[in-house]
């Protein structure tokens, strides 16, 4: 079958309430996650991580540790799960690629002029292809917020759909950078053109600037997700980015999509974590539960 | 080619713990006595009843039962105390013994939680989140105007009434008795109070940290019984004002008891609250707000928003969302910080509920409830929705008092305001839509004291409650909660 070219259809998008969102949030946030079901949460999150770096500091070593420290959590505490995914610039997947072999962990590559967007569609097109032609199984894109809040959605629409074009057989994550879209109704209405587009994950954002992930935006998504799998029957994925660095919060976050879309997102298949330090939290939260004692972080290796 | 039905699935295999909240920390006593002029007397009958945990059965503590004579000695107390001590203190001095009573509820207001729950059924959650600091705020709300009714009502001279008698319910037993209280003393009045007798323990805590506060003997008086020792209260000659929270049917033999006489009463009493969706509103949340208003103590709640109106172009995805997030409630253990859906307050009331879920079924309408565990011992009630009634129907027409909603759809904006309207009630309602213009306009129009605007069951001591019509009349919370106090 031949893919017709996806034309943007401008759909209304549903109107968001803010004090609804923070309502729900409330009760989200009571729950109570203890004994079973904070251990099996955390390890749960613990496989949902994209262990991630993205500084203008990244070196080969740097990477190549992180790659280690991916396939080796905690040796010390047995029958840890893996992370998902190593999340880094393109320049680097290849190496990471290498360090990874036979793990079954990905490769993420950010990619399309990361974090800003701020390019032209030839070199975020030249940007991702570099990165799948490197090896990435997924890719984590930028949309051009400049144009969304022009008002101009077919252009992010036609971006999306072409960087998804391009990506082949891997995943693509959209990140619609949630901290500057100002309000809940905007971020509804870029899932959606994401979504529509051919996202395979939406993700809140780079992780540069604040506020990144929140559990309110995050429902907001997952919403939008939600809405999306009853009209067609696809699913999407989430993935929260930046600022989630306890336990407790991850927890929090689960507890969000249990509630929110249940079974079947509960999996790293369509839920992710973007955080360079959660999984160490994670990793002495789980210890703690043995041994009752919270650790020093000295403990655990950094990287 | 046949469509695949999609469905999301909520049985994740990763269930939540129990998470109790801890007891060892409440005290109780075997036996409660009369809070009468600052002491604690047997009641003349020598008679106790018995006050339950309708979670599971069990006896709580035993109360004493006044009757006539008890009310007498009750009501002689706050005579005494509103003539020589209450309506002479300097105004500023009234205000700081309600600044203690609200800082020392905020000082326990763990050890209320537990005991409202443990008494009531309702789940831990709420009321450690909504009734224990509502309460408090209620009274800290209340000590800021003891001293300023002069600018409360300007160029007239406000005068307290004498004694109040205040009959609450077992719904919100502390936040009622806070509600009637803290108006009451800030205006200079003192109190005889009887709270419901399936939950009178955290009014008799309250009558503790009266005493703890230094509250004049007789200042306020907390006396317990049933039906009989509220009539009693009622039909007092030396009552000034009666304040009542409960049934309309109670509310009207109230009425016929003090009429003809110089008594002032305010009545808050039933409701059969509209809550409106319309197609442009923010469904996610007004799902949430469904929630809140049917769901919300177990519908045990006079402004629950019990009749249902969806737009018709959105019904199908507003009944889908809702039974999605009715698969997350957790019904069973009050004290289990997770629970959502606590017990019925009383066999009694789970036999109306009972009686109502059968009546609507007869009637023909189509009953929903989310595959929950229902624990064995205690009362308990499934969350329910009701489908394909009528506003004919007897479950859209009278209260239930349970968690149970009734739902219709409508076309236009003048269909759902002639539905809305048509009820013996008037106490709350519900308006959801995106549209400014849309939400005053016909907010303007729904006869109901109380209308929410894109939320369900929120509540401010600043903002005035009460009813229209057989929902009652008369004011609680705000500056117009002191006026029922006062006489100009």
């Amino acid at each position: 079958m031949t893919k017709s070219k996806l034309i943007y259809q401008n759909n209304p998008s549903p109107t968001i309430d803010q004090v609804g969102i923070f309502d729900r949030i409330d009760r989200i946030t009571s729950r109570s996650i203890k004994g079973t079901t904070k251990i099996e949460g955390l390890k749960m999150a613990l496989n949902m991580v994209d262990l991630t770096t993205l500084e203008g500091a990244d070196t080969d070593k740097k990477v190549i540790q992180l790659c280690n420290k991916a396939q080796h959590l905690h040796d010390a505490y047995p029958n840890l799960p893996n992370v998902a995914a190593v999340c880094v610039y393109p320049n680097f997947v290849k190496i990471a690629k290498e360090s990874l072999v036979g793990s079954g962990i990905n490769v993420a590559s950010v990619a399309t002029a990361f974090p800003s967007g701020q390019s032209s569609l030839k070199v975020k097109l030249l940007d991702t292809k570099i990165a799948i032609d490197a090896g990435a199984e997924e890719v984590d894109m930028v949309i051009s917020r400049g144009k969304f809040h022009e008002g101009d959605y077919n252009f992010v629409f036609d971006e999306i759909a072409a960087i998804k074009a391009a990506c082949g057989d891997s995943r693509l994550k959209v990140i619609l950078e949630t901290g500057e879209l100002g309000t809940f109704d905007r971020v509804r209405k870029a899932s959606d053109i994401a979504i529509d587009a051919g996202a395979d994950f939406i993700k809140t954002s780079t992780g540069k600037i604040s506020p990144a992930a929140t559990l309110p935006v995050t429902l907001v998504m997952l919403e939008a997700i939600k809405d999306h799998y009853y009209k067609t029957g696809i699913q999407v994925g989430m993935k929260p980015a930046g600022g989630i660095s306890n336990s407790k919060l991850a927890l929090q976050y689960l507890m969000l999509v249990k509630e929110t879309l249940g079974k079947d997102w509960l999996t790293n298949q369509w839920f992710r974590f973007g955080a360079s330090s959660l999984a160490n939290d994670l990793i002495m939260q789980l210890v703690k539960q043995d041994s009752g004692v919270y650790q020093s972080k000295d403990y655990f290796s950094k990287d | 080619m046949a469509k695949k039905t999609i469905k999301i699935n909520f049985d994740t295999g990763w269930d939540l713990s129990p998470a109790m909240e801890n007891t060892s920390h409440i005290q109780l006593h075997n036996q409660y006595e009369l809070f009468i002029g600052g002491k604690w007397e047997k009641p003349s009958s020598g008679k106790y009843f018995a006050t339950t945990n309708p979670a599971d059965e069990k006896k709580l503590a035993m109360i004493a039962e006044a009757n006539e004579k008890d009310v007498d000695k009750a009501v002689k107390a706050a005579r005494k105390a509103y003539g020589t001590v209450w309506s002479k203190m300097p105004a500023k001095e009234r205000g700081k013994y309600i600044y203690r009573i609200a800082r020392l509820i905020q000082e326990k207001a763990r050890e209320f939680a537990v005991i409202e729950t443990l008494d009531g059924g309702k789940p831990i959650r709420e009321s450690r989140d909504i009734d224990v600091p509502l309460a408090a705020a209620h009274f800290f709300y209340y000590a800021g105007w003891a001293d300023k009714l002069d600018y409360a009502f300007p160029n007239r001279k406000p005068t307290s009434l004498g004694v109040a008698g205040q009959i609450t319910p077992w719904n919100f037993p502390l936040l009622m008795a806070a509600w009637k209280i803290a108006p009451a003393l800030a205006t200079g009045n003192t109190v005889v109070l009887k709270p419901a007798e399936t939950t009178p323990l955290t009014a008799l805590k309250l009558a503790e940290i009266i005493q703890e506060a230094g509250l004049p003997d007789g200042v306020v008086n907390i006396i317990t019984g049933a039906g009989e020792t509220g009539a009693a209260i009622v039909n007092h000659n030396d009552v000034d004002k009666i304040a009542f929270t409960g049934s309309t049917n109670v509310g009207k033999i109230i009425q016929d008891s003090i009429a003809g006489t110089p008594k002032k009463a305010t009545l808050e009493l039933g409701g059969k609250a509209a809550n409106i969706i319309f197609e442009d509103a923010p469904l996610d949340q007004a799902v949430e707000g469904i929630i809140n208003g049917i769901y919300f103590n177990q519908g045990h709640v006079c402004c629950a928003g019990s009749r249902l109106f969806v737009q018709e172009s959105v019904y199908d995805i507003v009944l889908r969302k809702l039974k999605d997030r009715m698969e997350n409630l957790v019904l069973g253990n009050p004290l289990d910080k997770n629970t959502d859906i606590g017990a019925i307050n009383s066999k009694e009331q789970l036999k109306v509920i009972n009686n109502y879920l059968k009546i609507g079924q007869e009637e023909g309408a189509e009953m929903y409830q989310p595959n929950c565990k229902v624990p064995s011992k205690g009362y308990w009630c499934k969350p329910t929705l009701f489908t394909n009634v009528s506003q004919s129907n007897r479950i859209v027409q009278e209260e239930i008092f349970g968690p149970v909603l009734a739902i219709q759809t409508f076309r236009t904006v003048a269909e759902v305001i002639e539905k809305a309207n048509n009820t013996p009630y008037g106490l709350s309602a519900g308006v959801w839509t995106d549209k400014g213009s849309k939400l005053f306009n016909v907010s303007a129009q729904l006869k109901a004291g109380v209308i929410w605007g894109n939320t369900f069951n929120k509540f401010d001591p600043s903002s005035p409650f009460g009813g229209y019509k057989e929902s009652g009349f008369g004011r609680e919370g705000g500056l117009h909660g002191l006026k029922p106090y006062l006489k100009f």
